[in-house]
């Protein structure tokens, strides 16, 4: 089954309950959500109102109790583990607080990894990592060690990882974590420009001034989502088309 | 901020005529704070009787320039030296707002709140928006601005979820007709997790 439209990513109906019985924690409770290419939406909600769950979802990290996931119209319930790791690899970018990036890999190396580990050669996946370094901002530092780099630096070798070779879809989880906020603004920037140029985004935030920079903001409650918002000018109509 | 100290800011650069006064000043301002030609000569004449500025001859165009007085000149550097005092700025009717909400009857405070976020973070996204689009070294002084409404915007969405925050843990001493029934545990964590369900 084809996903709607051009969609990049598209949650139907989904749910996430974890254990059983009256034990059961239901993190997501049936949501639907649909994001197009150049479209970066915001997830806001307090603590345990399951935006990293839906998060995880979305990235085929985790699958769902009930409900459907497609990225690019393909319905991830419907692919093996291989499968499943493939299309992570090749199609989804994902920045998290935590950088993960690999200390004895110097940065371009770290960013050509995904890569090569899915069948480019080499050398091209070492070029296209100092592309994604440029355009990042670190052409000239590929060659250094994490330990080498700020945290900033290293947040955006994160950042070119997540976005090298051809990935269309964005996941991010508080991605500016412990950066100052001009440091921080510069990644969001970074990403910004990314959607723009076509892919889209899924920013997992607690900061309002981070999720400015989205398209459209989704607020979740209890695993629910209770609201979303748009900038001025097509508000009314989304309002009028949300659940609430 | 009174229109008169922009404008006393504005004339310390070299003199200037109404017009260009008020293109100067919407300019600074990112077009945030509109002024209508009216606001400024009114401004002007007041600047004048006080001592603050004194008109130049008209142009050929017909236009008169001001300048800056030295008086002018130290009530902008008494400006520049004082900080705005907290109890000038209007008070706060969202505060109230939702103050009031709480002991209204028949009021669903949290849907006050989420109709809040939404708007706030819809302003927070135009604003960031408008800084994007603006990130030419001149515009530096506008993304100030911006940055100002920006900050302002997102204290407002922390405040709100702090306050809902707040709901979630606070115990009404009087149940509303749609409390939980005898399912609700008396253990605080419990009580908000079926509160938040509700």
């Amino acid at each position: 089954m084809s996903g709607s439209d051009d969609a990049v990513l598209e949650l139907r109906a989904v749910q996430r309950t974890h254990g059983a019985g009256p034990a059961a924690v239901h993190a997501l409770r049936g949501v639907s959500l649909v994001v197009r290419p150049g479209e970066l939406v915001a997830v806001m909600g307090p603590s345990g109102s399951g935006k990293s769950t839906l998060l995880a979802l979305a990235g085929g990290l985790d699958r769902p109790t009930d409900g459907e996931v497609l990225i690019e119209g393909q319905p991830l319930g419907a692919l093996d583990r291989r499968g499943l790791a493939q299309l992570r690899r090749r199609r989804i970018g994902y920045i998290f607080q935590q950088l993960n990036l690999l200390g004895s890999l110097s940065a371009v190396e770290n960013v050509a990894l995904p890569l090569e580990l899915d069948g480019t050669g080499g050398r091209r996946a070492r070029s296209l990592a100092m592309a994604a370094l440029t355009e990042v901002g670190l052409p000239a530092l590929g060659d250094r060690f994490p330990d080498q780099l700020s945290g900033g630096q290293q947040q955006r070798v994160a950042i070119a990882r997540a976005l090298v070779g051809e990935r269309r879809l964005v996941l991010a989880d508080e991605p500016t974590g412990a950066l100052d906020s001009q440091t921080g603004e510069a990644v969001l920037h970074l990403l910004r420009r990314r959607i723009d140029a076509g892919a889209a985004g899924v920013l997992v935030t607690h900061e309002a001034r981070h999720a400015g920079w989205a398209d459209r903001v989704v607020f979740l409650r209890d695993g629910v989502l209770v609201d979303t918002t748009a900038p001025l000018g097509s508000v009314e109509q989304l309002l009028s088309g949300s659940d609430r | 901020m009174s229109i008169r100290h922009g404008l006393l800011a504005l004339l310390e650069r070299g003199q200037m005529y109404g017009y260009q006064l008020r293109a100067a000043f919407e300019e600074s301002t990112g077009s945030t704070w509109p002024l209508n030609i009216g606001q400024v000569y009114t401004t002007l004449s007041r600047l004048e009787r006080d001592g603050l500025v004194r008109p130049l001859p008209e142009s050929e165009a017909g236009q008169r320039p001001y300048e800056i007085t030295d008086a002018g000149r130290a009530d902008l550097a008494l400006w520049f030296a004082t900080p705005i005092s907290r109890t000038d700025r209007p008070r706060d009717e969202l505060a109230i707002k939702l103050a009031l909400a709480l002991t209204t009857p028949g009021v669903d405070v949290r849907s006050v709140v989420q109709a809040q976020r939404s708007a706030t973070m819809r302003a927070l996204q135009e604003l960031t928006r408008l800084k994007y689009g603006s990130d030419r070294p001149e515009d530096l002084p506008w993304r100030l601005v911006l940055d100002s409404m920006v900050f302002q915007a997102e204290a407002e969405v922390r405040w709100l979820d702090h306050c809902e925050t707040s709901l979630v843990r606070h115990r009404p001493s009087v149940p509303p007709p749609s409390a939980p029934g005898p399912r609700a545990a008396p253990d605080a964590a419990r009580w908000a997790d079926e509160e938040a369900r509700r």
